[in-house]
């Protein structure tokens, strides 16, 4: 395991910004952190990079304690805070000099290091031109290069896309995908989609507390319960008879028309069952020409709100 | 102490990168050479004696106002910007920040003096200098860089506004640099003896006169010592806040 955590909870007064979570990362995994704002992500990220400490509980990163042995923790994690903050006036090859430097990286292997990492992110052209000069995308690539120069086994990324445009946010997480292959990553994001497209597994916190920990498909699907059918009858006869019969088969929970389309109904199955072949097979025996057919997706945003409303 | 340097190389690199360094030690080197040689009245050769007593006089005052300026971002700027979050989760402790900042005003101050070593030299050169005077005037200057340094640290580290911050060094620097001895002088008993203890100018004054007392270094050091812990204590303060 590269990262265990035991009751972490962090209090601002009687606010509860983190309540008493636990969880364990292991090696060479990518985490999404999902909640809304001020669910308890950046606190925690922040009490596992000790920015701050906790007010209960520990966490260790690969052995190391974040309460008694900071200098190990902070050497085995590289840290995107959110928002990126860098300094504007550093070109971009002195600050990652500069960063390799606080890392504890040696003096020696420096020029290496941040060879490598202009390799990596991309910033071959933009190395002597000052951070403040350069596009959002590439400032974010500036802050994944700084957090990665001195090759940690983890990585925290606190909402590494926010404000990036499309193609930009396409190239980050192809980047942290690739990042993913080789060491742990832990981040945080708003766009659901991006942890379906990144992530091994996804932790959605609310209130402080984890309320789902599982992979993108398992959430999906305990989430969306049984299979919903979009169908549509072309000469359906009148909307009961098509209820009736469709009520006969055995998979099926319920059937209601759809008020939208005409001769549209859905169709939703029993728990962990799926009606689609009995369905069509009902069609067929009553000769109705069925035009559509089509299994709904529930989104993970529907997901989302429905894990975290209340 | 290499994390400290690191910071130090870097907080000096910035000075000079973004040319306050050149304008403040331009402004120094122009403004107390012209009060100390220049000036009508009060300057070196207008004193009959071979000592750096006009340009030390004048150094107490040009060093009070550009030591804010050079603290008043170091800390404010980081904050706003939120820079210091991610200077703070590298592999160095708030010790290490702090004493890396402050080394390099420090550093700046001194290398502001060391360019009017020709002063001492000229005076050398043509007169009967006391070098034990001279050198603790430089050292009294030293320390009380040191101790505005310090104030302008805390400060820088209690608000994210510089503009805030270097009035506000300012202004806490005004009550050691004038205030203090006035009140002082019109004081008596123990609060007289606080205030004197308090005034900048006393200790200097008498370091540069060549009298060097512990009570001087202890006033100096606590005053290094408290602006410096408060400052680190501010930035340890996100621990509980």
């Amino acid at each position: 395991m590269s990262i265990i955590v035991e009751n972490l909870s962090k209090h601002y007064g009687t606010q509860k910004a983190v309540d008493n979570i636990s969880f364990k990362v292991e090696s060479g995994q990518i985490l999404g952190f999902l909640g809304p704002n001020g669910a308890g992500k950046t606190t925690t990220m922040k009490m596992l990079t000790c920015y701050i400490a906790p007010s209960g509980g520990n966490a260790t990163v690969y052995g190391k304690s974040i309460k008694n042995d900071q200098e190990a923790v902070k050497k085995s994690i590289g840290y995107l805070p959110e928002h990126n903050p860098l300094y504007l006036d550093m070109p971009v090859i002195e600050y990652l000099e500069f960063s390799a430097a606080m890392q504890g990286v040696p003096k020696s292997q420096i020029n290496q290091a941040v060879k490598n990492m202009l390799v990596t992110c991309g910033l071959g052209a933009e190395k002597h031109k000052n951070i403040g000069e350069l596009s959002k995308g590439y400032r974010q690539r500036v802050g994944l290069a700084q957090a990665m120069i001195h090759d940690p086994d983890v990585l925290i990324l606190d909402e590494p896309t926010t404000g990036l445009d499309p193609n930009q946010i396409i190239e980050i997480r192809k980047l942290i995908k690739e990042i993913g292959q080789k060491k742990t990553v832990i981040f945080s994001t708003h766009i659901l989609s991006e942890v379906e497209a990144t992530c091994d597994r996804v932790m959605i916190i609310n209130k402080g507390r984890i309320i789902e920990d599982s992979t993108p498909e398992l959430i999906r699907k305990k989430a969306t319960g049984g299979e919903v059918l979009h169908i549509t009858i072309e000469d359906a006869p009148n909307a009961d008879t098509v209820i009736q019969q469709l009520n006969t088969v055995a998979t099926v929970q319920s059937v209601t028309e759809k008020k939208e389309a005409s001769n549209g109904f859905v169709v939703e199955s029993k728990p962990e069952e799926s009606s689609r072949k009995a369905v069509f097979k009902q069609c067929v025996a009553n000769n109705w020409t069925l035009t559509e057919m089509r299994v709904e997706e529930t989104s993970l945003e529907d997901i989302f709100r429905t894990l975290t409303r209340n | 102490m290499n994390k400290i340097w690191i910071l130090t190389k870097r907080e000096l690199k910035t000075f000079f990168d973004s040319l306050i360094a050149y304008v403040l030690l331009g402004l120094f080197l122009g403004v107390s050479g012209y009060f100390a040689w220049q000036m009508q009245g009060n300057n070196i050769f207008d004193r009959g004696e071979a000592n750096l007593m006009p340009f030390f006089d004048i150094a107490f005052w040009t060093l009070f106002f550009f030591i804010p300026l050079l603290t008043m971002r170091m800390l404010a700027e980081e904050n706003k910007t939120g820079t210091i979050e991610l200077l703070l989760t590298k592999s160095v402790t708030d010790w290490q920040v702090i004493f890396g900042k402050f080394l390099s005003v420090f550093i700046l101050i001194a290398i502001a003096l060391l360019l009017t070593t020709p002063y001492y030299y000229t005076i050398a050169k043509y007169g009967e200098v006391d070098h034990g005077v001279v050198v603790l005037g430089y050292l009294s200057l030293l320390l009380m860089s040191g101790a505005y340094t310090a104030i302008g640290l805390w400060v820088s580290s209690i608000t994210n506004n510089q503009i805030v911050a270097g009035l506000l060094a300012l202004v806490i620097g005004l009550m050691f640099h004038l205030i203090f001895g006035v009140m002082a002088s019109s004081s008596s008993g123990m609060v007289g003896d606080v205030l004197s203890f308090l005034d900048m100018r006393g200790h200097f004054t008498s370091m540069i006169r060549g009298v060097v007392d512990s009570t001087d270094l202890l006033f100096y050091g606590s005053i290094i010592f408290i602006g410096l812990v408060l400052a680190e204590s501010q930035l340890a303060k996100r621990h509980i806040a």
